[in-house]
């Protein structure tokens, strides 16, 4: 039997995420190429069954629960260590992670523990030959590549937003518990609190409909319009860094090479000309629209659908309209 | 405080990315290489520590002869001293490779920090830094955007989705830098006429005792097969002359019967 593909699923207040969903059902079609065994591993303090639970459509034949007060706040040492051990017991030979803060500060320490490699932020996984190979942007997303693997186990985080979820009526997973012996003495960096939680607005990296404000917002009170817009369609607000340099909005709303790499279904880039830059952290999103008052604008070249017009006349009315068709 | 900043040299970024003939790397013709972005951070914020804690900063870069450009830069900026990792064993080295080599020339010197980008910009790999951390036993916090040290005690925040984690830990210890850290400085005429006078020690897998099989090409666990451009896109509807409530009506029933993305 071809070895088991185990996914680290992330657990942040008793609740899994869509990220780690999309890894898990990704994990799913993996196992099914390779004939394999598909292995949930979750970490947490004590309680996580109902998380577990929730797994249980994307197909997982076995969810590993590690639980311990130590696992309680992630923290990079404590988590590398219960990872490392679930992939050496369970002598996986390719472990997955969502490429989320969590992921990609997890990934390489577990990894290096393991003498393996990874492959960061991938956009596709496939198995040819009985052998792993995904597809990364690299160059910021100005181009794609295709990598392989030597050796055994091999890591591979995914970025969000670019796998189906499963929707598998399979037979139960078997839910084990995973033994875990931490040394607090080997825990050192430790999460003292997390801030901007209460309330928080959806992230850029997490949505799947984002609205973004360029140079042509020309102060912080402007991007009022677009909080609006994002708002009515669920999504979350960004800014190319035009904007952000300006200092009329924080660098956490960035997309782009310096910024933030995201892939929502729906991308809104209102007054953003579409230097390379911005285009580098948006150009896999599913549908583009660009609304700009210049036709000329390098980002209607890669616009699905776009608006030539003044921003300020076109965002209130399309808010307007949005709110309409939802009923809000 | 003695601290370690290791540096990359990469693409601008501004850079339009051609495919060179083995279709497995990038055409470097007419490219101009910087100093990763992200690194830049790091540098800078050695230097504050430096300027408020006293100290040594030595700046590491793995690279081929052009890479001493990059370590020039940042001894321009202040850093003290560099030591440039040069063999030809080193080359094609992944993530894995990178930070047994890293590893190694930095395990014998007892930094109090060892500070990193969160990732250099092209690889866009974001690993060596915590990699470089489980190799040496240290703790690591990745993706900072704010440090504060007090006696021997670091305390950093890191973005996550949607919040902050305020994370302590104590030295020696990694950190990988993002932006927002702080505002890089630029290098003074007086900084790179003394950048020209500073050390750049070069040093070999056989100076670090390094199996020559376990980094480079020959060591990488992630081999890239294939570079391709991505696929392009065409250019779609454009509404144009149109009154803003009409185009705003159109667009959002394109976006709903059409795209069904709304």
């Amino acid at each position: 039997m071809p070895k088991d593909v185990l996914v680290f699923v992330e657990c942040r207040e008793g609740q899994v995420k869509r990220p780690s969903l999309e890894t898990l059902s990704e994990g799913r079609r993996v196992a099914d190429a390779f004939g394999s065994h598909l292995c949930a591993f979750v970490a947490g303090q004590a309680g996580l069954r109902p998380a577990a639970e929730a797994l249980t459509a994307q197909g997982p034949d076995t969810i590993l629960l590690a639980e311990d007060p130590l696992l309680a706040h992630y923290n990079p040492e404590a988590y590398a260590t219960v990872l490392a051990d679930a992939v050496r017991s369970r002598q996986a030979g390719t472990v997955l992670l969502p490429a989320t803060a969590l992921g990609r500060d997890l990934g390489p320490r577990a990894a290096a523990r393991l003498d393996a490699g990874l492959a960061s932020d991938c956009t596709a996984v496939g198995v040819t030959d009985g052998e792993l190979r995904v597809r990364r942007p690299v160059y910021s997303g100005k181009a794609i590549a295709t990598v392989r693997f030597r050796g055994s186990p091999v890591f591979v985080t995914l970025r969000p937003n670019v796998f189906p979820l499963g929707t598998s009526g399979g037979k139960p997973p078997k839910i084990e518990t995973f033994p875990v012996s931490l040394d607090p003495a080997k825990i050192r960096a430790r999460v003292l609190r997390i801030e901007g939680t209460e309330g928080a607005e959806q992230d850029v990296s997490e949505a799947s409909i984002v609205v973004s404000g360029g140079r042509a917002m020309k102060g912080p009170e402007n991007f009022a319009l677009i909080k609006a817009l994002a708002r009515a369609l669920g999504g979350a607000m960004g800014a190319s860094r035009a904007a952000v340099d300006a200092g009329w909005i924080d660098h956490q709303y960035q997309v782009g090479q310096t910024g933030k790499v995201v892939s929502p279904n729906l991308y809104i880039a209102c007054g953003i000309s579409g230097a390379i830059q911005h285009l580098a952290g948006m150009s896999t999103s599913k549908v583009i629209v660009a609304i700009n008052k210049d036709a000329d604008a390098p980002i209607f070249k890669l616009a699905d659908y776009g608006i030539v017009g003044d921003l300020y006349e076109i965002l209130p009315k399309l808010t307007e309209e949005v709110r309409k068709l939802k009923g809000q | 405080m003695k601290i370690a900043v290791c540096v990359k040299q990469v693409p601008d970024t501004e850079t339009k990315i051609r495919i060179a003939a083995d279709s497995r790397s990038i055409d470097e013709s007419g490219v101009a290489f910087i100093v990763s972005p992200y690194d830049e951070y790091a540098v800078e914020e050695a230097l504050r520590i430096r300027e408020k804690e006293g100290g040594e900063i030595v700046a590491y870069s793995v690279g081929d002869e052009r890479t001493a450009t990059a370590l020039r830069t940042v001894l321009a900026m202040g850093v003290d001293r560099a030591v440039h990792l040069k063999d030809r064993a080193f080359e094609g080295s992944d993530a894995l490779g990178l930070s047994r080599i890293l590893a190694a020339a930095l395990a014998p010197e007892s930094f109090n920090l060892i500070l990193f980008g969160k990732q250099a910009v092209g690889t866009d790999r974001g690993q060596v830094g915590p990699r470089v951390a489980e190799l040496l036993d240290l703790p690591h916090v990745s993706v900072v955007t704010r440090v504060n040290l007090e006696e021997g005690r670091l305390t950093a925040e890191r973005e996550i989705e949607g919040a902050r984690e305020i994370v302590a830990t104590p030295l020696p210890a990694v950190l990988t830098a993002q932006k927002g850290l702080n505002e890089p400085r630029y290098a003074s005429l007086k900084g790179i006429l003394a950048a020209k006078k500073k050390e750049i020690r070069v040093v070999t897998a056989a100076d670090l005792s390094l199996d020559p099989a376990k980094v480079g090409i020959g060591g990488a666990a992630t081999v890239w097969e294939k570079l391709e451009l991505p696929p392009a896109r065409t250019s779609g509807k454009i509404l144009k002359d149109m009154a803003p409530a009409a185009a705003a009506a159109e667009l959002v029933r394109l976006l709903r019967e059409e795209a069904k993305v709304i």
